[in-house]
């Protein structure tokens, strides 16, 4: 067990998570408490002592599944190419109510019409069978062969087409409806009902293919293959839709860590004046000796924002996590101002100025905003000057320009002229670039020939960058 | 008087529970419904004689977990509020300043007295010098009086240290101080003692189980959370939800407790603010069950959302999202969830 642990642990770090010493003897220690067969137990107990944060749970699920998941009789790997075998393992696992003979081999359409019933019924445990057997069936897993968990996984979930079970189970619920059909909102509960139960299924097909995964290449190897990165630490520019998901959700807190942390650090930066009035009251319970002199909070600079971003599809998500960051602590800013561009540039301020939803705000950027001006790829140059020509009066010695984007040019002209100007007019010009630092000045990236007229040029790939250039410039 | 266990452990002591079976009994009892995780990771706290750090969303029942766990055991609960600014004055210790003066100026009061009975007997040298002495040993007896337990205004965390009596103490939001107080608790934490230079160390007589709650607004600092253990507190899952409606409002029928379960579940898919607690699903299930209604239909459900929802955009989404107010025939939801693209 201890060797398993060290594994485990091990790969915990791999993953990114913080596992102190102190904290793996604690969980050694808390092993001696908990009942060793009984897996969520020996889950929680492992996840209280080693995780200390909710965003590295996820990490942490992925880890554990993989080397806890398939000890115990009941999870036998069965041959995947033979039907009878599997049935066995239906029978074994004594699900209740199949329909069909018992030892019969079942086709397509038995497994198909069995997974509706037990889904439609809420029944989790023959559901897990099914779902077993499922995978045994159709994912074609053959032993050694180098390829992803995810491309058993869809092979899966394409025959099994979930969105068609889905239809035909609200099918039966508004059959089952008093009089025939559901209102919008009994249908809108009965949607998400099934749509949970839908997510309970994939999750066990999830867990199946990687059983046979881990059985197949061996704990450690896997663990490396499936490991998740932490949402902090996910690339912008190669995100998945579930990393992004992942993000959106990360971004919440972090922005409120964000204010807070600022609005504290505005507070308790003593270098106000004297205020003689609170020093004299506060001298009185001393016997009228100021031995504690008190300060005025001091008055911080609000430096004003000029946003401009490169909203084209390489870089686009980039660019809205960068917005949605810089509004949420517009508060600390004087005055915030955003355009977009991909070869024309638009401003976007109006998106935000009395939208309580940020992210509602930056959607609206994406389908709204007039950033096309021939066909649609980026063109800094042309950008930049339309901004000058524009705004550039507006630009003061109060203002700090955010550029962002990765300064693939298409090969049209630069025009570092405008950022020349720029620097002379603005306080500061800092440019985010999304690439990774090798990736600069390769092919048509012409960072470098900007960078020259930047106070500095940041990389800034994934959420934890992101954040300490935002907490920098505030 | 704890004795550390192999591997430097406290000695937790006589166990409070017996499995983690028996948490979650003695839990329910009380009227808090624990999950799997959370009675499991009380169990172990009791075990390894380690702090609790939850954390959570607002309204998960963080700190009505700590009460429960009070309850459960029949145990005190000693409160600590965090706020910016707390010192240790007002979380640990602090001298009982004007009593100390008291104390002084009684003193001196006395020697007056003294004094001037001596000088009407008109005293020479010798008592003068024996005087002076007296006086150095009173200074002596002085201090060593006003620095006594007498003196001492315990407060929660050494309060919870010193309680001969059955314990449980509860930081509440404790990532609300600043970091650098965050040092003050590490020695309680840790080793259940709290040193005060003039009077020694004081240790626990036996470990509390100790709780602290934090809502996440700012990262704790990694010494802190190495001494704990952690607990995330999320959304309870429908049945769980279900069943907390229906122990915490017993008038509620079964088939309206699992529709305000299943709409406050629809209701945490959608991107909102500000998600519904599992307090104001209490709340709203109190309230419709005070308004007679027996079954959710669209219009209620408008009516009543502002129990649930606290800001007007994530009011409007709702009613949107969930059809309430009349619209076109619902487009896919994984569409209408997908958000931004």
């Amino acid at each position: 067990m201890l060797d398993v642990l060290t594994g485990f642990v091990g790969e915990l770090r791999q993953a990114g998570l913080p596992v102190s010493l102190t904290e793996s003897l604690d969980a050694a220690e808390a092993l001696h408490h908990v009942p060793l067969e009984d897996r969520e137990a020996l889950k929680y107990a492992l996840g209280a002592t080693l995780v200390k944060s909710s965003a590295h749970w996820r990490a942490f699920e992925t880890a554990f599944e993989v080397y806890f998941s398939m000890r115990g009789p009941q999870f036998d790997i069965e041959d995947p190419s033979s039907d009878a075998r599997s049935d066995e393992i239906a029978d074994s696992e004594g699900a209740p109510g199949r329909g069909g003979g018992a030892g019969e081999a079942l086709s397509d359409e038995d497994l198909a019409e069995m997974l509706y019933r037990a889904l439609l019924s809420g029944n989790d445990a023959q559901m897990a069978a099914l779902a077993r057997q499922a995978v045994g069936r159709y994912a074609g897993m053959e032993p050694g062969r180098p390829v992803g968990g995810t491309y058993y996984l869809y092979r899966t979930l394409r025959n099994l087409d979930l969105d068609r079970l889905l239809e035909r189970m609200l099918e039966a619920a508004r059959a089952q409806a008093p009089d025939g059909r559901l209102t919008a909102l009994e249908e809108r509960l009965a949607r998400d009902e099934l749509q949970a139960r839908l997510g309970k299924l994939r999750k066990e097909i999830e867990d199946e293919i990687r059983r046979r995964l881990v059985a197949d290449r061996g704990t450690e190897a896997l663990a490396r293959s499936v490991r998740k990165p932490l949402p902090e630490d996910i690339d912008f520019m190669h995100a998945t839709r579930d990393e992004l998901t992942a993000l959106r959700r990360a971004i919440h807190p972090l922005t409120r860590k964000l204010a807070v942390r600022l609005a504290r650090k505005r507070r308790h930066g003593r270098k106000g004046p004297l205020d003689f009035r609170s020093t004299m009251r506060h001298s009185l319970s001393t016997g009228g000796v100021p031995v504690d002199p008190k300060f005025r909070y001091p008055r911080p600079a609000r430096p004003e924002i000029f946003v401009i971003a490169d909203v084209s599809g390489s870089v686009a998500a980039f660019a809205r996590f960068t917005l949605h960051l810089v509004y949420a602590i517009s508060s600390q800013f004087s005055k915030v101002r955003s355009f977009v561009f991909i070869d024309g540039i638009d401003e976007v301020t109006r998106f935000f100025e009395g939208a309580d939803d940020v992210a509602e705000a930056v959607h609206r950027i994406n389908t709204e905003a007039d950033v096309v001006w021939v066909d649609g790829h980026s063109d800094y140059g042309h950008a930049f000057t339309i901004f000058w020509e524009r705004w550039g009066e507006e630009v003061t010695s109060k203002t700090s320009v955010l550029l962002l984007g990765d300064a693939r040019n298409n090969y049209h002209a630069p025009q570092a002229w405008v950022l020349s100007e720029l620097r002379h007019r603005a306080r500061h010009v800092y440019w985010l670039n999304p690439e990774p630092r090798s990736y600069w000045g390769s092919g048509d990236s012409i960072v470098g020939e900007y960078a020259v007229y930047c106070d500095e040029v940041f990389e800034c790939r994934n959420l934890r960058q992101l954040e300490q250039f935002v907490a920098e410039l505030a | 008087m704890s004795s550390p266990g192999p591997l430097g452990f406290p000695d937790p002591g006589p166990p409070r529970f017996d499995s983690v079976g028996d948490v979650r009994e003695r839990l329910a009892v009380t009227g808090y419904l624990a999950d799997e995780g959370t009675a499991g990771v009380v169990h172990l706290a009791d075990r390894l004689a380690k702090p609790v750090l939850v954390e959570g969303p607002a309204g998960t029942g963080k700190t009505e977990l700590a009460k429960a766990v009070a309850r459960a055991t029949s145990s005190r609960l000693i409160r600590l509020q965090c706020y910016e600014g707390l010192d240790e004055s007002k979380a640990l210790y602090e001298w009982n300043y004007k009593k100390q003066l008291l104390r002084i100026q009684a003193q001196r009061v006395v020697e007056l007295d003294e004094d001037s009975a001596s000088q009407g007997q008109g005293g020479g040298d010798a008592t003068a010098v024996e005087g002076r002495r007296a006086q150095a040993a009173t200074w002596q007896d002085i201090e060593d009086d006003i620095f006594s337990e007498e003196f001492l205004l315990a407060r929660p965390l050494l309060e919870a240290i010193r309680a001969t009596d059955a314990v449980v103490l509860l930081v509440d939001e404790v990532d609300r101080v600043e970091l650098e107080t965050e040092a003050l608790l590490l020695e309680v934490l840790s080793e259940y003692q709290v040193s005060i230079p003039e009077l020694g160390t004081v240790t626990a007589q036996r470990v509390p189980l100790v709780f602290l709650t934090s809502n996440n607004t700012r990262e704790l600092s990694e010494a802190l959370k190495r001494r704990c253990l952690y607990l995330h507190l999320d959304y309870p899952t429908l049945e769980r939800e279900r069943e907390i409606v229906m122990k915490r409002v017993p008038a509620i029928t079964d088939e309206l407790a699992d529709q305000v379960a299943r709409i406050v579940r629809s209701l945490r898919t959608l991107e909102l603010k500000k998600y519904p607690s599992v307090s104001e699903t209490l709340d709203w299930a109190r309230t419709l069950v005070v308004l007679g209604v027996e079954s959710i239909d669209a219009e209620q459900a408008k009516a009543t959302l502002h129990v649930l929802l606290k800001y007007r955009s994530d009011l409007e989404r709702a009613a949107k999202e969930l059809s309430l107010v009349e619209q076109e025939s619902p487009s896919a939801p994984t569409r209408r969830l997908g958000g931004a693209s």
